[in-house]
Parts: structure tokens; C-alpha cells; sequence
């Protein structure tokens, strides 16, 4: 095993929070910072060939290997776990740039309340509301402590959209950076409709410009063209914001930083309580140990979890006791299958891109008063125009066609194809003691290292909840002129074969204190200060809306607290 | 080295079948010529391809609506994918132990789609594509819950609507009788435009709108 010389910092993952902290410190320290990526590396003109949904949207050519690492799944403690042998609920990235080079670009700011989940619920509701099993905690931060930085990361990536028109929105410092996007016809319907029906409707926050935008590092990208070709696929204009096209030129230019591919960190290092650095084998199959001042985890919900129980720092969470952190927590999110729509007349729907169209909040975290109801919190509802591309769309019929093949199918199929849509809903996921993480006793990855092993079930809260919002989206649904509607129920129990969202959380989470949290809200390790773990993982539960900008937000105030104060004075920063 | 087999078509069968029409009608024109062609098979020999295609064409039957899966080549798609990693599941996580589990966990299966095929030309039997359609339609009925109808479902949706230079979609066909345009660079000037009216712009491949040739992920890896 070879060992490399020290680097300051080691980060281990090439998406963008670990791009975003090798910025802020190349840009703002003069130490040297190491990407360690296990993909392969990319640039923003890797696309041009990319309009093809067979090979991008259908076989996943962008995403994780799954043919060398997964993880297994089971339903509960008692049951035997099995790999997910392809990937379909949740669909990780890999390669410079990780999942935010194929994301959606669905931007929104998380409420303020959904940081204090359980000091919300209980104090308007009472404990007794909170759902059997619950392992509900508040962040440990505020929106209002959040939001300067929810201002930096919306003008770094140029995040079109409009203040003033969700009144559910936390205050705000500043306008958006660029107005909002155009709006195709299916999202123009659900803006009337939702008005007519007493919602409030607002252009969804969107990382596909509107504009021509330059952002405070000088980084200039052009409008979107509304291709439909968005969501799995990396932009051909660099429309959308993609860390390839927003902070790879900038990371270019800096010389104290350092981005190696084919980087595949097995362990975290540590000695007396302290991170010494990071051991990884590269493509040929070569081992190496990259010492480092300081190790920061950017490589996603599932794989900083993975590598704290790998590296065995910390203790594992058991749910049979309820003691340990690590693991513990994991959410997904509670996405129905959305509501079908049918109309009678053409959509348009090839048009579109990942965040085109509208948002409610109004059936969104505490935003209307559950006493009655038979759940707490909500979900982030949207009508898009996202792209509506035939391979994966084609087939759906209305009900009273019994069969999925044959003329009568093909028939009802054609004729559907382009008057169908889907309202989007992303249910909140609260956190509960059963579902977790841990290692799996029976298989293993590629290099001989124990898959993650994933425990998870639906719970009742999260059903209800699907159940009332899909039925007043039902009603908005006809408003639209809809002359059918389909609102399937949340499963009745949770599947790795339908896609829900790329959004997990959880594992690693950050809270007010060692006894109830692996980081604190500095996203720093509480035992082994030297140690940081950026993304998902730290989120205590998943609050509905697309996760990406809190993600930017809290990776760019842990990396002024690195800045002004870490690089200063190492050591606890809480 | 395996025989090299061939897939023999009627030009008529291939494509040259449509002409395109602003509405989503599509329009039947006979075929100048009844030229045979023939296409060289990647995987499948010429009989297995005729069983496979004739089972694809009852799941998509070409009818007054318009062409199927036999026009759009869906075959051929379907032949290269299986000759290529897709076919041997190098693309999906295949170690040991294989053990049968909930439909939740997903296929859990050791078969490859090469397999999957394999076990699905048994279950159609020898005689398959020489069966009236109602015979065939019957048998289909007593394999719909089987992996390999299942697959062949989807590769049949694939082959139809794929772009074409992986095989299927001949002449753009799938993107024709359902309106989809393929892919163009820019709906700017259209995307708030069109409410509630059909907009049909002329399905083009991608190697049209890029004007040179694109290699498909099959025949890379």
C-alpha cells in the first residue's frame, strides 16, 4: 500500500457538496484540499450526444454501477435482506459532478417549521400526535440562522422563481436571482385550477435558468430551451446548474486544489480519536492511504453512512436497544405513484424541463391545521412540464381498459399518450425507529467490503397523509378539466422497484447533542472534531421538497465556519 | 464462433409504410417495391427471431390504427440488446447467494434477459409465429405473469419507441402514430405557446438534428 503525501483536506465525493467545499476552500484558504471521486471524471461538454432516453433515462448509463456495489433491503429486523439487484427506487449518481449532473433541479427552500418538526407538533398538537415509533427530532437549526446561506447557494446556481406568491414561504432577504421559467400548458391548468380552489400556486423554484445568468463567481450560463430532456440526462446547454458547469471551471483555476477519479475510499483512517486520512483503491486495483489534516464525507446519504460503520467510528445504531447513532433515521420519501390525469385534448407534453410548471404548499408540513386529521405534516406538490418521453410513458390507460397489451391496449395507449399528466407528490418522510441502517452479514461489494443494509417500511402517518392530499388534488385535478382521475394509494408497503425520489436522508445526523446525534449542526463529528460529513445524511428527517438547495446551504455554512474559524483554531466548533 | 444467421423482410415489413401527417392520424401507402432484405442477426437464429417477432407483434399488433412492433423493426432492437452487456446482465448486480424473496425486493432471479428469452421461446413453443393470431393471443394469455412476458412487454415498448439507431422505431414509426417529435435542441419560442391545440413538429432522430452518427451504448461497452 502506498502512501501518498498529506493533503490539509481530504473530500471524499465529487458531487456538489464536495465540489461546492473544495471551492470555498480553494478559493478562500490556501489549503490544499484532494477529491477523491470513484468515478470517472466528466466535464460540462459531456452531453451533446446525451438526447437519448433508451441508453440515459432507461438503462441509467449515467448512474452508480450497481453490477459492483449496492446495498440489500428488507422490510423489518425480522426479515432477510436481498440486494436490490438494479437500481429503480432511488437511482445514485456517480462521476464528477455525482447525481447533480442528471437532478431534476427542483430547488425549494424546506418551511421553517420543517427544522423543528417535533417542537412544532407537539406544542400545537400535544406528544400523543406524534406517530407510534416515531424518532421525530429537531434540527438544531433554524430557517432564519439558514437563510443568508439559502441566498448564497440560489445566486450560485442563478435559481429562477418569484417572492411574494406562496405565503407559506420563510422570509426571504432577497429575490430570486432570475424570474421564473416559462410555463407550459399542463402547469398553466394547475396554476387556474389551484387558484380557483383557493390554493396558492407559485412558479416552482427552478435551477434551469430562466435567463442568461451570471453568478458571483463569474460563471455565465445560458437559458433553458425547454428540451425534455432533464431529469437523468446531463444538460446540453448548461442550462441547468450542474457542478461541471457551476464550480468545476472555478475549481480549474485553483491551484491548491486537486480532483482525483477512480478514487474509491474504503475506509476513513483514524488514530487516538483523530481522522489521519482516508485508504482507497483506484481503478487498476492499487491501494493507497491519503493522509489528511482534515477528512470531510460528501459521497452521499448511503455511502457516508457506509463509511463511518466501515471505518467503525461511532456507534452503531441498534434499534433493538435504541443506543447508537450511526445509521439510525433513514427516510425516504413518501411519493405516491402521483395522480394521473386524463384529458380530453393534447398536452404538448415533449416540451418541458425537470422543474417547468407550478408548486403548492398549502398541504405542505404544518401549513394547515391537522386537529381533525388523522396524520401530521405533508407534502410539496407539483404540476410540471417536465418532458414527457415515450419509452417510459407510454402505456398508461384509464381504468376500464383491463389489459396491458394487444390492440385494444395499443389503441386506448395512443390515444392517452399525450392528453395524460401527473401531479407530483412528495410526501414528508418521517423518521422512525425501524427503519436504519447497518452493514449486511452476507454480501459484499466488488472489493470484498459488506453491502449497507437498508430496513425500511411505510408507516400509517405517511399513508394517511398520501391518501387526504391525493383526494384534494383529485378535486383540483377535475377543475383542470380532467375527465378522469387516478390517485393511487401510498403501497402498502415500501418497494426498491418503483422510483420514488433520489432523495434519502438520514444515517449520519446532525442535532443539539452527542446523545442525540453523530454530528452536530456544524456538520462536524462530535467525538473526532477533524471529521465532517456533508449532504443528506445529516438531515434528522426528510422534510418533502427537494433537498439539493438546503444541501448547498448547509455545505456553505460549514465552510465559513471552516474558514473563520476551524482553520484558525482546529477543534470543536459546538 | 457462432453461424451467422439473417432475419429475411419484405421491404413492406421494415417501414416505407407511413407517410406523416400534421394530425396524429397515420396515413398507409403501399410500399414502391416488394425488394427483399435482409438484416444479419446479432443473437437469435432466423427461426427464433420469427417466434419472438410475432410474439411482440400481438403484445403491439400492427392494425387500422396503424403499424406495430413488426413495421418498427421492434426485432431487430431487440436482438442487438440481447447481444450486447444488457443481454448478459452486466448492468445489474449478480453476485451470490440468489435467494427468492418479496415482490418489493425486486427481480432476485439468476436467469439474464439472454436466459429470460431463452426460457420464453420453450414456453411459445416451436410453432409459434405459424398460429393464427387468436391461437397466439391465447397462448400469450397463459405466460402474462411470467418474467419473460413481462420483459418482452417492455423491450417490445423499447424497440417501438427508442430512438433508431439501437434497431427499432424504423422510419420513426412509434414517434409517428403518438405524435413525439424526438429529440430537437430548443422549444423555446413554443414551450408557453400551443394551449390546448395539437403542436406536431416533424419527429426527427438524433442523428438528424446532429447531423452525423451517434453510437449506441450497446455497442461500446
Amino acid at each position: 500500500m502506498k502512501t501518498l503525501p498529506r493533503a490539509d483536506v481530504a473530500i471524499v465525493g465529487g458531487g456538489w457538496a464536495g465540489l461546492l467545499m473544495a471551492k470555498e476552500l480553494g478559493a478562500r484558504t490556501g489549503l490544499s484540499v484532494v477529491v477523491l471521486e470513484r468515478g470517472k471524471p466528466r466535464s460540462a461538454n459531456d452531453y451533446t450526444d446525451g438526447m437519448d432516453e433508451l441508453d440515459y433515462a432507461i438503462r441509467l448509463r449515467m448512474m452508480q454501477d450497481v453490477s459492483k456495489e449496492t446495498l440489500t433491503f428488507r422490510h423489518t429486523s425480522k426479515d432477510r435482506a436481498l440486494p436490490i439487484r438494479q437500481f429503480a427506487s432511488f437511482l445514485p449518481g456517480t462521476g464528477v459532478g455525482g447525481s447533480g449532473e442528471h437532478w431534476t433541479g427542483i430547488v425549494p427552500r424546506f418551511l421553517p417549521d420543517a427544522f423543528e418538526v417535533h417542537t412544532r407538533t407537539v406544542e400545537r398538537y400535544g406528544a400523543k400526535r406524534l406517530p407510534e415509533n416515531h424518532s421525530i427530532q429537531d434540527w438544531g437549526i433554524t430557517y432564519a440562522e439558514l437563510e443568508p446561506f439559502y441566498t448564497r447557494a440560489e445566486r450560485l446556481l442563478g435559481v429562477s422563481g418569484k417572492m411574494g406568491l406562496d405565503p407559506f414561504e420563510g422570509p426571504r432577504s432577497a429575490e430570486y436571482p432570475t424570474p421564473p421559467v416559462k410555463m407550459g400548458y399542463f402547469p398553466s391548468l394547475f396554476v387556474t385550477a389551484a387558484r380557483s380552489l383557493g390554493y396558492h400556486p407559485a412558479p416552482t423554484a427552478s435551477a434551469n435558468l430562466s435567463t442568461p445568468y451570471r453568478n458571483p463567481d463569474g460563471i455565465i450560463r445560458p437559458a433553458c430551451q425547454y428540451c425534455g430532456y432533464c431529469e437523468r440526462f446531463g444538460c446540453m446547454v448548461g442550462a441547468k446548474a450542474q457542478p461541471t458547469n457551476t464550480l468545476l471551471p472555478v475549481i480549474a483555476r485553483q491551484k491548491n486544489v486537486t480532483i482525483r477519479t477512480g478514487a474509491n475510499v474504503r475506509r476513513v483512517l483514524h488514530k487516538d480519536g483523530k481522522a489521519t486520512g482516508v485508504q482507497y483503491r483506484d481503478a487498476s486495483g492499487e491501494e493507497f492511504v491519503q493522509p489528511a489534516g482534515v477528512v470531510m464525507l460528501a459521497s452521499w446519504t448511503l455511502n457516508n453512512t457506509r463509511l463511518l460503520l466501515l471505518s467503525k467510528i461511532g456507534e452503531p445504531y441498534d434499534p433493538a436497544t435504541g443506543k447508537g447513532h450511526v445509521g439510525r433515521n433513514l427516510t425516504h420519501q413518501s411519493q405516491s405513484r402521483a395522480v394521473t390525469l386524463f384529458f380530453d385534448r393534447p398536452l404538448n407534453r415533449f416540451m418541458g424541463a425537470g422543474a417547468n410548471g407550478a408548486n403548492i404548499r398549502d398541504l405542505d408540513g404544518d401549513c394547515f391545521d391537522h386537529g381533525p386529521l388523522d396524520f401530521v405534516r405533508g407534502a410539496f406538490i407539483v404540476a410540471h412540464a417536465l418532458g414527457f418521453r415515450p419509452i417510459a410513458n407510454f402505456g398508461v390507460v384509464p381504468p376500464s381498459v383491463k389489459t396491458n397489451w394487444g390492440a385494444e391496449w395499443k389503441k386506448a395507449a395512443i390515444e392517452a399518450f399525450d392528453c395524460t399528466a401527473n401531479m407530483g407528490i412528495s410526501g414528508e418522510h418521517l423518521a422512525y425507529r425501524t427503519n436504519y441502517l447497518d452493514l449486511d452479514p452476507t454480501y459484499r461489494d466488488a472489493n470484498g467490503d459488506p453491502l449497507l443494509r437498508m430496513t425500511m417500511d411505510w408507516n400509517d402517518n405517511e399513508r394517511n397523509m398520501i391518501r387526504y392530499v391525493s383526494a384534494k388534488m383529485a378535486e383540483v385535478g377535475r377543475a383542470m378539466g380532467a375527465r378522469e382521475v387516478l390517485t393511487p394509494p401510498l403501497a402498502r408497503r415500501y418497494d426498491v422497484v418503483t422510483y420514488k425520489s433520489t432523495h434519502l436522508q438520514g444515517g449520519t445526523i446532525m442535532g443539539t447533542s452527542p446523545a442525540n446525534s453523530v454530528l452536530n449542526t456544524w456538520l462536524q463529528h462530535w467525538q473526532m472534531s477533524n471529521l465532517f460529513v456533508l449532504g443528506g445524511s445529516s438531515f434528522p428527517q426528510n422534510p418533502s421538497g427537494n433537498p439539493t438547495l438546503t444541501i448547498l446551504a448547509q455545505t456553505l455554512r460549514t465552510a465559513d465556519a471552516i474558514v473563520n474559524r476551524y482553520a484558525k483554531r482546529p477543534g470543536p466548533l459546538a | 464462433m457462432r453461424r451467422r444467421h439473417f432475419l429475411t423482410l419484405s421491404s413492406t415489413a421494415v417501414g416505407g409504410l407511413l407517410v406523416f401527417t400534421l394530425e396524429r392520424e397515420p396515413m398507409r401507402v403501399h410500399a414502391q417495391t416488394d425488394r427483399r432484405i435482409r438484416v444479419p442477426l446479432r443473437f437469435f437464429d432466423e427461426r427464433e427471431a420469427l417466434i419472438v417477432a410475432a410474439a411482440a407483434a400481438r403484445i403491439f399488433p400492427s392494425d387500422s390504427i396503424g403499424p406495430g412492433a413488426w413495421e418498427a423493426g421492434v426485432i431487430v432492437y431487440i436482438d442487438r440488446q440481447l447481444a450486447s452487456p444488457f443481454g448478459r446482465d452486466k448492468n445489474r448486480f449478480t453476485q451470490p447467494p440468489f435467494e427468492e424473496g418479496v415482490p418489493e425486493q425486486g427481480y432476485q432471479g439468476k436467469a439474464t434477459p439472454r436466459e429470460i428469452y431463452g426460457d420464453g421461446l420453450a414456453l411459445l413453443g416451436r410453432d409459434f409465429d405459424r398460429l393464427t393470431p387468436d391461437q397466439q393471443d391465447a397462448k400469450l394469455r397463459t405466460i402474462e405473469t411470467t418474467y419473460f412476458f413481462r420483459l418482452l412487454r417492455q423491450n417490445t415498448i423499447e424497440g417501438m419507441f427508442c430512438d433508431p439507431m439501437h434497431g427499432g422505431n424504423v422510419d420513426l414509426i412509434g414517434w409517428q402514430i403518438i405524435g413525439y417529435p424526438g429529440p430537437y435542441m430548443s422549444w423555446a419560442d413554443h414551450i408557453d405557446q400551443h394551449y390546448g391545440t395539437p403542436f406536431r413538429p416533424k419527429p426527427r432522430s438524433l442523428s438528424d438534428v446532429l447531423g452525423r452518427k451517434v453510437k449506441p451504448w450497446e455497442d461500446e461497452a
